[in-house]
């Protein structure tokens, strides 16, 4: 067992709360955002998430849970064989769900996020910029009740990372609990809320 | 000028017709789903191939052994079918009358369908070979034989027959080939086990390149087993896709091994038939009988090429639920 990352870290997310987990490079955010996902299992503490203990959820129920989830991953994580719509539907799919009742509620968030006209283009083909919208219209599909996302202004221009903090704004007044993992002090300063800031491995929050 | 502006109107009509299908095409294009597993790449491409060429050997060795079990069967079966008397010349024996009694005994035995004497003309070009021709088989005292032929399937009291002849005909010695089909079964029990192990240690060794090849072509989609998950995919759905995909493409590998088996099954007896009455032809089917594997033989290639696909799709399973156990903890 290595060295732990992460230590006294005490926190709640609260429904529909905007909040953004800051902290130096290696502190440990993106083992805290797994921790979330559910991803990695806790050496030791408790986390519950929507009201269930971690440690007592089974394999079976792991995915059933994660549906409730949306992530977006700082290396976005599109599959280069799939089409940006296919991608963006992929959480669909996997569920067995009908092509005809979701096709619509794709292409309206395809367009949503502004890739409307790049809906059938394979993601080798995308921009950077592109590509985290993509991602972070998969990770929205499912209407999630949280959104973890990591970095997700790293690839981008201040501009276009502007438009993509008003689309997680819009979506966080629209109901979901949002989490922004970011070291971009100049992004945080766009918004007021709350800051949970990591530092040797311990955690302060600032309302 | 009429006839121009009617064929200008109809080009246009023919550009407006096929944008219109090209567009439709597109769009066909695009609603028509990837498949959630990426196309073979280039280990993909070269596990079917490993997989069509260890189908290819192990289905030319199943033909060997099936060509060997059956050729030994029909030596034990030529041999033991028929039996000879034979009849010694002794002073005073009247060797007609001693052929025609040895005939009558061994015919009134069940289980033997005829009995025939062997007459002096064919005696002699049995003999042609040791003693030269030109042979006056009468000035010698040359032993006579009855070929006797019996029901494989319900052969005659050989000891009763062997005893009665000594009665009736003194000089009368029976020969059922039993020494000689004892060694023949033996050598055949142990040409069939000796193929049986060849054959066992070829499908082991095509079950072992099969699964490695497998994961081979498995390890370039963790990626995809990765993002399947974390999107909320169950793991059954996951193996579900992988397991249909290399299901295919182990079928693609084994069928095209098969087929190519038995097209060198079909091509040799269709050699062997056509060189029927040639010495090479001859030679072959002395050794190998006539070179057609049956039935079960081809039964075989089947079993063979859909194992092998099944063991690919397994083993596609069984490495997407390692990598997703791995993953998850």
């Amino acid at each position: 067992m290595g060295p732990e990352v992460l230590r006294d870290v005490s926190f709640q997310l609260p429904e529909r709360s905007f909040q953004f987990l800051s902290g130096p490079s290696g502190t440990g955010k993106t083992t805290l955002l797994r921790l979330l996902f559910m991803s990695l299992k806790p050496t030791r503490g408790l986390i519950t998430i929507f009201g269930k203990d971690r440690s007592k959820i089974t394999r079976e129920e792991l995915p059933l849970m994660r549906r409730r989830i949306g992530v977006v991953f700082q290396d976005f994580r599109l599959l280069d064989h799939l089409t940006t719509y296919e991608n963006v539907a992929l959480p669909l799919r996997v569920r067995g769900r009908e092509e005809a009742n979701y096709r619509a509620d794709v292409v309206e968030l395809l367009k949503w996020v502004g890739l409307g006209d790049r809906m059938h283009v394979f993601p080798p083909v995308l921009s950077g910029g592109e590509k985290q919208r993509a991602a972070i219209a998969r990770a929205l599909i499912e209407q999630p009740q949280i959104l973890l996302a990591d970095e997700p202004t790293g690839n981008v221009d201040p501009q276009l990372a502007r438009r993509l903090l008003r689309l997680l704004i819009e979506l966080n007044r629209l109901g979901t609990a949002v989490v922004i993992a970011t070291h971009d002090i100049g992004l945080m300063d766009q918004v007021d809320a709350r800051r949970m800031i990591l530092s040797g491995g311990r955690l302060e929050i600032y309302d | 000028m009429i006839r121009s502006i009617a064929a200008r109107d109809q080009a246009i009509r023919l550009v407006e017709r096929a944008g219109a299908m090209r567009r439709e095409a597109v769009a066909r294009r695009a609603r028509r789903h990837n498949p959630i597993v990426p196309p073979d790449n280039v280990a993909g491409r070269a596990m079917v191939l490993v997989i069509a060429i260890m189908t290819f050997l192990s289905c030319l060795t199943l033909g060997a052994v099936t060509l060997v079990r059956d050729t030994a069967a029909t030596w034990q079966t030529q041999i033991s079918r028929e039996a000879t008397i034979q009849i010694k010349p002794a002073d005073g024996l009247d060797m007609e009358a001693a052929l025609a009694e040895a005939r009558r005994v061994a015919s009134r035995y069940n289980g033997v369908r005829s009995a025939s004497i062997v007459d002096p003309a064919a005696t002699a070009r049995l003999l042609e070979p040791w003693l030269g021709p030109g042979l006056d088989i009468d000035e010698l005292p040359v032993p006579r034989l009855i070929i006797v032929t019996i029901d494989p399937v319900e052969r005659p009291d050989f000891n009763a027959m062997r005893a009665e002849l000594a009665q009736a005909v003194p000089s009368a010695i029976l020969d059922d080939h039993r020494t000689w089909v004892d060694r023949l079964v033996t050598m055949a029990r142990t040409t069939v086990t000796i193929g049986m192990s060849v054959l066992a240690l070829m499908l082991s060794a095509t079950a072992l390149t099969v699964i490695f090849a497998t994961r081979g072509a498995m390890a370039g989609n963790g990626h995809v087993i990765e993002v399947l998950h974390l999107v909320g995919a169950e793991a059954r759905f996951i193996a579900r896709e992988f397991r249909r995909h290399f299901l295919l493409a182990g079928t693609r590998g084994a069928a095209a091994g098969g087929v190519a088996a038995i097209i060198v099954f079909v091509l040799f007896s269709w050699w062997s038939s056509r060189n029927v009455a040639t010495p090479e032809g001859d030679q072959a089917a002395a050794l190998f009988g006539n070179f057609a594997i049956g039935m079960s033989g081809y039964l075989g290639v089947g079993l063979i090429v859909l194992l092998i696909a099944v063991l690919t799709a397994i083993t596609s399973h069984i490495t997407v639920i390692a990598y997703l156990r791995r993953i998850e903890t």
